[in-house]
């Protein structure tokens, strides 16, 4: 079985995000960048079903500028065997993410493709559902535990839903992506990270691909969230409750 | 009592007449050391029979004068003086006579001074100033002031220069040798409340700010701007920046940023006698006069209380790159650090080392930590972080040190964070050995400066002078050459720490290293500075001292050997025997 894995490069979730003093969007320039979290579980548990040995070859991909190498060989130190870099310079929404990874899993026919839920510089969580859709495949989402019998044409996931977990079996190929609790990702050892540099990463157009990159969507703003207002001090319990029913409006 | 009172009486002054009597046998067998010693050491004495004194350890329990009366008596003694039997080596806690006890005109006056909110007396907000971080040493001080101007500090001290009223300095009482707490009742006077940051320049990347500026509060303010503070350290969410400049901290960036004797650029500190001195320059360079300013870094609040600060902070650059390595014997990691410096160099950032033992106490005591490198146990860890301003260039150098380290068989397997939440999860490790100790029982910390080639052969020896008593564990800042040596043992045991004390500082003393690198003197060590200074160096100490605080209200019972000598009075015998019969 070959598993496909999307990857994103976005910017570290430690890094204090700064908008830009024209608004169109976040301070990115000399600011680090790293996989996305949820990316990062969705490729270790793909690691792990190679380990079990219920796959036989993990790709990990990315799409984006020249600087996705990074992510991509960040993916190849962890283990992953290749990778494959589309490389565009449009600006990138995940409808357009979607049809570009459907148009990769129609060249390189996974039976699996995994993706973290959603990334953190949008939070979007729509690229997922809208591969599976494009692909007409079944899809397992906010996974929290993946479990496959060997030899066997079907995965059970466990789903973290509103109300408790859900358990799905879905015939392959199927579209999985990965919540917070699925594993914890390994580190990347010096012998892989030396080894990574010579695997290949291949690179692909959208052209090539078949996908022609547009958007309805136009960013027109970013602004900071308004700044949490002080609390107010209230001397009894008849100025609180004027207090929540005149200015909070909520009795 | 009067009977119970002589018989007691005839023990203290037996105590007072045979000098310490309990540690004879260990002073004895020092000197036999020294003898030996002295050819191979060249100038200085390691031993100074008249230190050793004043300040012998609190050891209750000692060969000789043995007896139920007599054990009582030192347990008496211990409760209520206040000295804990956890502690290792503090100096004696004998209370000075030349203080007066806080008395209702002085808390009418400090309310005039600083406001009734300003004056703390309530029980359960002194019982938390009362007690160092570690729960080691507790006072009992009956108020604790809280100034909120320089004004307001000097008039304080002013007043209690003038009552004879002794006075501890404080600040986040995150300090680990008993520094800013109360030995016995001394007015604490927390300068929490000097909290605002005066100014900071972007351009020269000079802060301004008052001493009692939170360092994580002033770290996220400059961060804001794109700079950060030159110093790091685990306790940072609640040290204040007067007490770091106080103890001249050391921490995990040392090695990239230097110490505060070069980043500090300017003071503004009180005197005992309520003098205000303004050296608060913002100027990179100025050699006009003597740098009085330096005596206060590292000071310890012994000489003046720091109010305001100028530093200069570095610049907050953005590629940072974090790798935990493992290596099979000291040696390598000795081979990594020159290797680092050479092909790192400017990036390198920080160096640390753990061994096995620091690490599996580490992962048995914290929550939510793994093992970075579960498929290779190997007995010694290093941290190595790299900063710089361009991710593609910093990758690539560290890649190649790596490379090249492993080809050269020093290192044996490592791992390199691949974003934040790693590079934390190193640091959490690192970061919680002290926290993850204090979990497993009792601890005796110590923390030597060494030079490299035996800054682990003193873990080394150690453990094997102690054998199964305790487990003894070496981590600490290898790239400035300073072991966090710890031992930790089910409960504290007396026994134990005569099998320490004096060998590790002997040792250390043997080969000229630091009884303390950063730490500080504080309460714990005053009776182990001559290992590491010499006896002129002590006696000018003391005359700065003597010179800038004559009455010695500063801080008393700490850093200075003497200090917990009485001022010369021809009835000093006599009064120690009398103090000290007040007690029952």
């Amino acid at each position: 079985m070959k598993i496909m894995v999307a990857v994103k490069r976005v910017i570290d979730y430690a890094v204090k995000i700064r908008v830009k003093a024209d608004k169109s969007g976040v301070e990115t320039t000399n600011v680090k960048m790293a996989m996305n979290p949820f990316c990062e579980i969705a490729l270790e548990e793909a690691l792990r079903l190679r380990e079990a040995g219920h796959a036989k070859e993990v790709l990990v991909v990315s799409m984006g500028g020249p600087q996705c190498a990074d992510t991509l060989r960040t993916g190849l130190a962890m283990g992953a065997d290749r990778a494959i870099h589309v490389s565009t310079t449009e600006t990138l929404y995940p409808l357009a993410v979607a049809k570009l990874l459907c148009g990769l899993a129609e060249s390189e026919k996974p039976n699996m493709v995994l993706l973290g839920k959603q990334a953190i510089d949008d939070d979007a969580n729509q690229t997922g559902q809208m591969v599976a859709g494009l692909l007409k495949w079944p899809q397992g989402t906010f996974a929290s535990k993946l479990s496959m019998e060997k030899g066997s044409s079907s995965v059970t996931v466990e789903r973290e839903v509103d109300g408790g977990l859900e358990s799905l079996k879905l015939q392959l190929p199927a579209v999985i992506t990965a919540d917070l609790r699925l594993n914890q990702p390994r580190y990347a050892t010096l012998p892989n990270i030396m080894k990574a540099k010579k695997k290949p990463i291949s690179q692909v157009t959208p052209e090539q691909l078949g996908v022609k990159i547009s958007s309805d969507l136009e960013i027109v703003e970013v602004v900071e969230p308004a700044k949490r207002k002080a609390g107010v001090m209230v001397a009894s319990v008849d100025e609180l409750l004027d207090k929540l029913k005149n200015e909070a409006h909520v009795i | 009592m009067a009977p119970a009172k002589r018989a007691v009486d005839v023990l203290v002054r037996a105590r007072l007449l045979t000098g310490g009597a309990w540690s004879q046998s260990r002073h004895y067998s020092g000197r036999k050391l020294v003898s030996q010693e002295e050819q191979l050491v060249s100038h200085r004495p390691l031993y100074n029979d008249q230190d050793r004194n004043m300040s012998s350890k609190s050891a209750p329990v000692e060969s000789g004068l043995r007896c139920s009366l007599f054990e009582s008596y030192m347990r008496h003694q211990v409760r209520r003086f206040a000295v804990s039997t956890k502690s290792s080596g503090n100096a004696s806690a004998v209370k000075s006579s030349r203080f007066d006890k806080l008395k209702e005109p002085d808390v009418k006056f400090f309310k005039s001074a600083v406001g009734e909110k300003g004056v703390i007396m309530d029980k359960d907000e002194l019982a938390v100033a009362n007690i160092d971080w570690m729960h080691k040493y507790q006072g009992h001080s009956q108020i604790l002031l809280r100034p909120q101007t320089t004004r307001q500090v000097s008039e304080i001290l002013r007043y209690c220069n003038s009552r004879n009223l002794a006075v501890v300095p404080q600040g986040g009482n995150t300090g680990l040798v008993g520094g800013g707490v109360p030995v016995h009742d001394e007015v604490i006077m927390n300068l929490g409340a000097l909290n605002k940051i005066i100014s900071f320049d972007e351009v020269s990347g000079i802060l301004v700010c008052e001493s009692g500026c939170i360092l994580e509060n002033l770290d996220n303010y400059i961060g804001n701007k794109g700079f950060t503070m030159p110093l790091d350290l685990g306790a940072k969410g609640s040290c204040q920046i007067g007490g770091n400049v106080s103890t001249n901290a050391g921490g995990l960036r040392l090695l990239r940023y230097g110490s505060l004797h070069g980043n500090v650029l300017g003071l503004e500190v009180v005197l005992a006698d309520g003098t205000v001195v303004d050296m608060l320059g913002t100027l990179i360079k100025d050699n006009t006069g003597y740098d009085m300013k330096q005596l206060f870094i590292g000071g310890e609040g012994t000489l003046g209380v720091v109010t305001k600060v100028s530093i200069l902070v570095p610049a907050k650059l953005g590629s940072v790159n974090t790798a935990f390595l493992a290596c099979e014997d000291y040696e390598s990691c000795q081979n990594v650090l020159k290797e680092a410096k050479m092909q790192l160099g400017e990036i390198l950032s920080a160096f640390e080392f753990i061994d096995r033992a620091a690490l599996d106490m580490a992962l048995t005591h914290l929550s939510g930590t793994r093992d970075p490198l579960p498929q290779s146990w190997k007995n010694f860890y290093l941290l190595i972080e790299t900063t710089g301003s361009d991710e593609a260039h910093d990758k690539e150098k560290l890649h190649r040190f790596l490379e090249s380290t492993m080809e050269k068989g020093f290192v044996a397997d490592g791992v390199v964070a691949q974003g934040s939440t790693q590079a934390d999860s190193f640091w959490q490790i690192r970061e919680g050995i002290s926290e993850a100790i204090g979990k497993a029982g009792a601890v005796y910390k110590y923390d030597f400066s060494l030079p490299p080639k035996y800054f682990y052969k003193i873990v080394e020896d150690l453990r094997g002078r102690l054998g199964s008593a305790a487990v003894v564990l070496g981590y600490g800042h290898l790239g400035d050459g300073n072991v966090h040596l710890n031992v930790s043992a089910p409960e504290y045991d007396n026994e134990l720490l005569e099998k320490i004390e004096p060998y590790v500082f002997e040792w250390v003393a043997k080969h000229k290293g630091s009884v303390s690198a950063e730490h500080g003197i504080g309460f714990m060590k005053p009776h182990a500075l001559h290992y590491s200074k010499s006896t002129e160096a002590i006696m000018l100490m003391e005359k700065f001292k003597s010179l800038l605080d004559p009455k010695g209200i500063l801080n008393p019972y700490k850093v200075l050997p003497n200090a917990s000598k009485s001022t010369p009075n021809p009835n000093a015998a006599a009064a120690r025997t009398l103090e000290a019969a007040e007690v029952f």
